[in-house]
């Protein structure tokens, strides 16, 4: 995949602190247009954290975060106009059907003629059939894709993903993996995607960063970090960041 | 302000009042249990004390504005309470959405839901007990306008409860109104009330149009100067209110409770 040199997310310093912990510690990164950079980490190691603080509603102690130039801390809801998220623990209310949820959030995201980017989104998503289904009645894996048609509503140049496929069947997971990379080969977005499933990110990421203990400890290109440090694949790395990140550090 | 967002939140409520039968019936059961209460009552006192004193305008008047300023508190918060419920937080607060245009769009739900009450209140009202609230005359508008005023920033006070003391807190918001009740004089004039609890009833604004509602009865008019100070402290109230929610609000963007809304707590 071509990467561009057009960054929509610039962070910089990026550092929260809860009383005397530190959950994310100085972090610096970019994700470029046409980009799918992975987020990786052991749980609590600041990954949704991080996210939180990019969609705004999670204040960091310290540092910026720039969403095609624009802080949001600043400009908040123009930032977030261009920015858009799935997380397997933020499902759309069960309570109303795919079609106005959908509508719904294409007020949100002022999206221009939704009608029809809703019916492209559920011709897309294949939901068409479900409609007028509540999402709360809908299985995982429509839940999931419900999601990403409202996280892909507003074309965003930012699209967060917080572990999108997880509780999905592998067949489902890799049907919306290619989706993802479709999305982000074809339009100016960049994408932040998190995931315990180092075969997919090994499969999607351009790049990923191995964040610990709120510290990025290393990045690179998922086909070939691990031969770096020596290790088979990108599991094994991981492991080894998570059992052993003072080595790391060190090295 | 983006209109666009606004009406977001309005259509969610109309999505879901359309949807279910209990939502759209929640909203003037209790005010028909209320009148029909009270419309008992006053034709029982009119009956046995005679006519020369009008229960009716008294009590049942009483009744049906105070349960409008309640409606349009409901309004407001059972809106928000339908986030609450759905864990919808993440989604809405990560949006474009300022939190202005969400307050925005809460009592824009709770106009066309209050509306939709009152309509039904002054139907039941008139065809079950033939009392018309358009005997207040030209003061109506000035009662609702207060109880309106009064009724959203009970509302927005109400929901930065519940955002600041997580989903549990509910139940403290709830019964706002009952507990503010004996304090306003709904049914008797604030002088019968102990001083303290004078003092404060004269800082709630709908007191001053229980007083006018009987100022009205005693063949007087609801006058410029209490209307000056119900008005006046429904505008403080308000102003209070927002400022208070904005300050939650951003309390729960620093520590995190927006988007880990369900735990109630971070601290």
């Amino acid at each position: 995949m071509t990467v561009s040199k057009k960054p929509v997310l610039e962070v910089r310093g990026l550092t929260k602190n809860y009383k005397s912990t530190t959950a994310v510690d100085s972090v610096s990164f970019e994700v470029r247009s046409n980009e799918i950079v992975g987020l990786l980490g052991p749980n609590g190691a600041g990954k949704t954290t991080t996210i939180n603080m990019i969609l705004g509603v999670l204040e960091p102690t310290h540092g910026s975060i720039r969403i095609e130039g624009r802080d949001v801390a600043l400009e908040r809801s123009e930032a977030l106009e261009r920015t858009n998220f799935a997380a397997v623990y933020s499902p759309l209310p069960g309570n109303l059907t795919v079609s106005q949820n959908l509508r719904i959030f294409g007020l949100l995201y002022n999206v221009p003629d939704s009608e029809k980017r809703i019916e492209q989104l559920l011709e897309e998503f294949e939901l068409k059939q479900f409609r007028n289904t509540r999402c709360g009645v809908l299985s995982s894996g429509e839940q999931t894709r419900v999601s990403l048609a409202k996280a892909t509503i507003n074309r965003p140049h930012l699209l967060l993903l917080d572990e999108p496929t997880a509780s999905l069947d592998p067949s489902t997971a890799q049907s919306i993996r290619e989706k993802i990379k479709e999305y982000a080969a074809q339009g100016e977005g960049g994408v932040l995607w998190t995931s315990h499933n180092m075969y997919e990110v090994t499969d999607v990421c351009d790049r990923v960063l191995f964040l610990s203990h709120g510290k990025i400890l290393l990045q690179g290109d998922p086909k070939t970090l691990p031969g770096e440090y020596k290790k088979k694949n990108l599991e094994e790395l991981f492991i080894m960041v998570a059992r052993e990140p003072l080595l790391l550090e060190s090295m | 302000m983006s209109v666009k967002r606004i009406w977001a939140i309005f259509v969610r409520q109309l999505y879901l009042i359309r949807g279910t039968a209990t939502r759209f019936f929640q909203i003037f059961i209790w005010i028909i249990v209320d009148i029909t209460l009270w419309g008992f009552i006053t034709r029982y006192l009119t009956g046995t004390a005679g006519s020369e004193f009008s229960f009716t305008t008294m009590f049942l008047g009483a009744v049906l504005l105070w349960d409008f300023s309640t409606n349009v508190m409901q309004g407001i918060t059972m809106l928000f309470f339908e986030d609450v419920w759905s864990r919808n937080f993440l989604n809405i607060f990560a949006s474009p959405l300022k939190i202005s245009e969400y307050v925005a769009g809460l009592i824009l739900s709770g106009i066309g839901r209050s509306i939709l009450a009152l309509i039904v209140m002054f139907l039941f009202a008139a065809l079950v007990f033939s009392f018309s609230i358009f005997g207040f005359g030209a003061s109506l508008a000035a009662f609702l306008l207060i109880l309106f005023l009064f009724g959203i920033a009970l509302g927005v006070i109400g929901i930065s409860i519940v955002l600041r003391l997580g989903p549990a807190a509910e139940w403290l918001v709830w019964p706002i109104p009952a507990f503010l009740s004996p304090f306003i004089g709904v049914f008797y004039p604030l002088s019968v009330l102990p001083e303290w609890m004078q003092f404060i009833g004269h800082l709630l604004p709908p007191s001053y149009v229980f007083t006018g509602i009987r100022e009205i009865i005693s063949g007087g008019t609801f006058s410029s100067s209490t209307f000056f100070w119900g008005f006046f402290t429904s505008l403080v109230y308000i102003v209070l209110a927002c400022v208070i929610f904005v300050g939650v609000y951003r309390k729960a963007v620093r520590t995190g409770l927006i988007a880990r809304y369900s735990a109630e707590t971070v601290t």
